[in-house]
């Protein structure tokens, strides 16, 4: 036990001294949440759009005021002529401008019947669908609210509800992916590494010729990796909550339980991957080409599995990052409890156990 | 079993028997020896060790090692031996003192415990022990592995070439302490590419393309060795060379430090016949005196004979 315990010292010495790579480990994290939440989204936010109005009567006036009122519009300027919404796009001035035909009200109230012309840029197909879905659906809201009469139709319907997401938060998908990523690269990758290291340094050669057990060196070396991986969804976590405004709708206790669990999946796949590699480049691409990428493409965090052919269905099943990401929807944004993702957390449990298993009889006990 | 060290008929193959690392070795080391494994690099030394201290298995013979059996006890063994490895095998983000407690760990003992063994080592690396291991100069982490080797009071210590790449003053310090262990009863193998470093040793092996040519101590060695030997010297080192090539009577001739060793065919050659044949060729400041070999000499020898037999 007190080798142990000067083992995993040791570890913690390593890993402390080395700054580099620390500053990697913490600050990839927030980056990668700031890139994700604010840089790297399609979402529309205060986007400038211009209205031509030809009728200027009460209803235009309140389906203007609805759309500045948003947080997804800013009401840039008010047109006056056709010819002027042509020069607004070619500047790139506004995303969107709306066109309300003269006698708008009139038009509605009597032929129940009535038109918006909708102009939108796009050059950018992601933000203009979503310009579009917003639009749409404000204004099918105020269609909705004039009272007494809920079946006015108006030219523009769509039926956009989104369930659990309404405002398709980009967010809500991302900070699971994040989670699943970074432990996938703080756990397979440095401790697979670190394994490896002292293989290429030489320290292996000396530690094998002393009565030292296996299971000692990998447990010290799964230790560190474990906190250090735990403060960061720490941190991933505290972050989505408060920058990117991510409900924990489930229980926490049990998230954290289930990131537990992930993490010692991860950790065993790098302890796997250290005992056939012999250098630390080696380790690194493995787990960047063989890890990273199937969790970025498999785990549903970029591209929806449903979407995909049925054998790569079938490969996603293999990655563990998959059942992960699941999980942690399930639970920060579904607010499910265990009896619905049991099967998920078994499925996890019985990876660990058999990259755990495989790896411990794999080790070398001698140079090879 | 009471030899410290039971070699017989190790082979050792690479790459599924096509490279030969060590072919058919046997020997014997008694307890309390210094025993010296030389020979240039590839001649089989660490392929040697590793197997010794049971980090290889052999492709076929046996090893036994205090009584221990490399293959079967390795345990045993890995509890009882002190390995050096070739290549600077520490920490080197830990510091001298970190390294050493790591290492007393590792063997369930505490520094204080075997202070009297390392004391001598480590009284001229303790002013740096709060320095970190990659920061040392060569000699002084040679000093700290050593003690890290030793820290468990080994009965055999295995040093793979200790001495590569140290100044001359620390590699001089360094087989001091090699005798004081030796004093306390501490069987040790080491092997080292440096020829005036065999002297020091009890018996010393010469080791070639994973053979050995011979085993006996340094005075025997050079006792077996009874050569006429003349050392040559003269303005223009390299003409020298090629012609006493050239010369009739010359069996072998190589450039050894400031002059070139002359080993004559026929065992009645004299100076003045040398200095007769050189006179012809114009050399200025020819100087040619009779010489003791010295066990490189005998080392030169031995490896060029075991060259031809190889061919």
């Amino acid at each position: 036990m007190q080798l142990l315990l000067t083992f995993i010292a040791k570890e913690f010495k390593h890993i402390l001294r080395d700054k580099r790579t620390l500053l990697i480990l913490f600050g990839l994290p927030i980056v990668q949440i700031l890139l994700f939440g604010f840089a790297l989204t399609n979402e529309v936010k205060n986007s400038r759009i211009a209205i031509l109005d030809h009728s200027t009567d009460e209803m235009t006036l309140q389906i203007a005021n609805r759309l500045s009122a948003s947080a997804y519009f800013d009401v840039d300027r008010m047109l006056q002529r056709e010819e002027e919404i042509d020069a607004v796009f070619r500047r790139d001035e506004v995303k969107m401008v709306i066109v309300f035909p003269s006698n708008f009200r009139e038009t509605l109230l009597h032929t129940h019947k009535a038109d918006i012309q909708l102009i939108i840029d796009g050059s950018d197909p992601n933000t203009a669908t979503s310009i579009l879905n917003y639009a749409t659906a404000i204004i099918n809201d105020y269609q909705e609210s004039l009272q007494g009469n809920p079946s006015l139709p108006l030219t523009i319907t769509t039926e956009t509800r989104m369930l659990y997401n309404p405002q398709l938060k980009g967010s809500y998908n991302f900070v699971p992916g994040v989670i699943a990523l970074i432990l996938m690269l703080v756990c397979v990758l440095m401790t697979s590494v670190a394994i490896v290291r002292e293989k290429e340094l030489g320290t292996m050669e000396v530690l094998l010729v002393s009565p030292m057990r296996p299971a000692i060196l990998i447990i010290a070396k799964m230790v560190p990796y474990l906190v250090l991986s735990f403060v960061i969804v720490g941190i991933i976590l505290v972050m989505g909550v408060t920058l990117l405004d991510v409900p924990i709708r489930g229980s926490l206790p049990l998230l954290l339980g289930e990131s537990l669990l992930f993490i010692l999946t991860c950790l065993a796949i790098g302890l796997l991957i250290s005992n056939f590699t012999r250098t630390q480049q080696t380790a690194m691409l493995i787990t960047l080409l063989g890890m990273m990428m199937p969790t970025l493409v498999f785990s549903g965090f970029m591209f929806p599995i449903e979407n995909m052919p049925i054998p790569l269905q079938l490969i996603s099943n293999a990655i563990p990052s998959k059942w992960y990401f699941y999980v942690v929807q399930a639970i920060m944004i579904k607010g499910l409890h265990i009896e619905s993702i049991w099967r998920e957390t078994l499925i996890l449990t019985g990876m660990t156990l058999f990259f755990l298993l495989v790896s411990l009889k794999k080790f070398s006990i001698r140079l090879t | 079993m009471d030899s410290a060290l039971h070699v017989n008929q190790l082979v050792m193959t690479y790459g599924k028997g096509k490279v030969t690392a060590l072919n058919d070795i046997s020997f014997d080391v008694e307890r309390g020896e210094l025993f010296g494994l030389i020979g240039p690099d590839g001649a089989g030394k660490t392929t040697l060790f590793r197997l010794l201290t049971s980090l290889l298995i052999p492709d076929s013979g046996t090893a036994h090692v205090d009584g221990f059996d490399i293959v079967k006890d390795y345990k045993e063994i890995r509890r009882r031996v002190g390995y050096m490895p070739g290549r600077f095998s520490l920490y080197q983000d830990l510091t001298i003192e970190e390294n050493l407690n790591f290492f007393a760990r590792v063997f369930k003992t505490t520094i204080e415990e075997n202070y009297d063994l390392i004391r001598d080592i480590y009284v001229q690396i303790e002013p740096f022990k709060k320095r970190r291991a990659g920061k040392l100069s060569g000699g002084m982490k040679q000093k700290l592995a050593l003690c890290c080797a030793l820290i468990h009071k080994p009965s055999i210590l295995f040093l793979d070439e200790p001495t590569t790449g140290v100044d001359p003053v620390s590699r001089k310090e360094f087989w001091e302490m090699l005798k004081r262990l030796k004093e306390r009863q501490i069987t040790i193998l080491v092997s080292t590419p440096y020829m005036d470093e065999a002297a020091l040793c009890d018996r010393i092996a010469l080791m070639q393309s994973g053979k050995i040519l011979s085993i006996a101590s340094p005075v025997q060695t050079l006792a077996n060795y009874e050569h006429l030997l003349y050392a040559v010297r003269a303005d223009g080192m390299y003409r020298l060379l090629n012609d006493l090539r050239a010369a009739p009577f010359t069996e072998r001739c190589y450039a050894f430090g400031e002059s070139h060793h002359l080993l004559p065919a026929y065992p009645n050659l004299s100076e003045s016949d040398v200095r007769n044949y050189l006179d012809e060729k114009n050399y200025t400041n020819l100087e040619i005196e009779q010489i003791t070999p010295g066990i490189e000499d005998v080392f030169m020898a031995l490896l060029e004979k075991g060259s031809e037999e190889v061919a």
